[in-house]
């Protein structure tokens, strides 16, 4: 269920910027904190994005080690406790989420060819 | 035809963070505090709820509650006789497993804000998703109860660095389980160090004035803000 709730987002998030267009491969980066099955979140992307320009849609998956940093040093959970002081530390990296970038099929009218070059030049 | 790159670099949750940071500004503007009460189905929610929103030294509190089915937390709640709204996630919002900043943007209108100084959500019951969407809350708070065993801060990571307390419910079991209390603060801290705990027991009251002074700090703003 989790998944399927940020399949949805994925797609709406990638609906707004691909102008139309048939969405071929979505990009995504996901840090390791955030406890998403790659595997169930393609699945719900594929039924999600059906009807929508990701019908179809590769799903890519960058996932991003956890990294937490304290007293210097830098060190990786499942142990959250810095090994110095006790403290929480700070999170470096694993916590990202983003759509990173799409490819769509452009060109298959004019229009859509000017519409997918405009977005491309506000990026 | 060619296929085009197109760069996002945008937040996957983004949409949501914008409805939330909405609400957050109708909770400052009415002078409301928010707390988004999470746990596992079954933990106690709206039992501590019962026990603890009757007398809070003159809060006026309002309640939100959030289930897939079912008005029963909503009827429960009333009997405290405190404003109340149920979002039913199932007829509405597809089923959801968690409350989203939409839902709970949907249901502000039908809470009279201006009348209340502290706003409980309780959210769906459930372990994973409630951490991923902000609602616009000032506090997140979690009920653990002892019942689930000491091992679930580290299989869900994620709900308890969520939140900034712990209240770990249900103490009066704890005569009666195999719950090695020592154990649970030990994979707590391993997830989250040092995070505040209370421990209560919604069913005999036990400890529950401890949770009722810090919804009355919270509300009053004097705890630090989230």
């Amino acid at each position: 269920m989790h998944e399927l709730s940020l399949a949805s987002a994925i797609i709406d998030t990638v609906e707004r910027h691909a102008d139309g267009l048939p969405v071929r491969v979505i990009s995504i980066r996901v840090g390791a904190l955030r406890q998403v099955v790659p595997d169930s979140l393609d699945l719900y992307v594929d039924i999600v994005g059906r009807g929508t320009v990701c019908e179809g849609a590769r799903l890519e998956f960058e996932v991003v080690p956890a990294r937490l940093a304290c007293c210097g040093s830098e060190w990786e959970p499942p142990s959250f406790r810095c090994p110095e002081c006790g403290g929480g530390g700070t999170v470096v990296s694993g916590d990202e989420f983003m759509v990173e970038s799409i490819q769509v099929d452009a060109g298959s009218t004019e229009s859509n060819t000017q519409e997918a070059e405009a977005c491309i030049a506000r990026t | 035809m060619h296929r085009t790159y197109v760069k996002v670099l945008e937040d996957v949750l983004d949409a949501n963070s914008t409805i939330a940071a909405a609400n957050r500004d109708d909770f400052e503007r009415a002078g409301v505090t928010a707390v988004n009460l999470m746990s596992a189905p079954g933990a106690g929610k709206t039992t501590l709820l019962e026990g603890s929103l009757r007398n809070l030294d003159g809060i006026r509190v309002g309640v939100l509650e959030g289930d897939v089915a079912s008005t029963l937390d909503g009827d429960r709640i009333a009997h405290l006789h405190v404003p109340v709204v149920q979002i039913e996630t199932d007829p509405s919002f597809g089923g959801e497993c968690h409350l989203d900043a939409n839902m709970v943007r949907s249901a502000l209108p039908s809470l009279p804000l201006d009348e209340i100084d502290l706003l409980v959500i309780e959210n769906v019951g459930n372990l994973v998703c409630p951490a991923e969407f902000r609602v616009g809350e000032h506090h997140r708070v979690m009920v653990s109860s002892v019942a689930e065993g000491e091992d679930k801060p580290l299989k869900y990571p994620l709900m308890f660095r969520a939140c900034e307390l712990v209240i770990v419910n249900k103490i009066d079991l704890l005569p009666h389980l195999d719950f090695d209390l020592e154990r649970y603060f030990y994979n707590l801290d391993a997830v989250h160090p040092g995070v505040d705990r209370l421990l209560v027991s919604a069913k005999t009251g036990e400890g529950v004035d401890a949770w009722r002074e810090w919804l009355v700090l919270a509300a009053t703003r004097e705890t630090v803000p989230a």
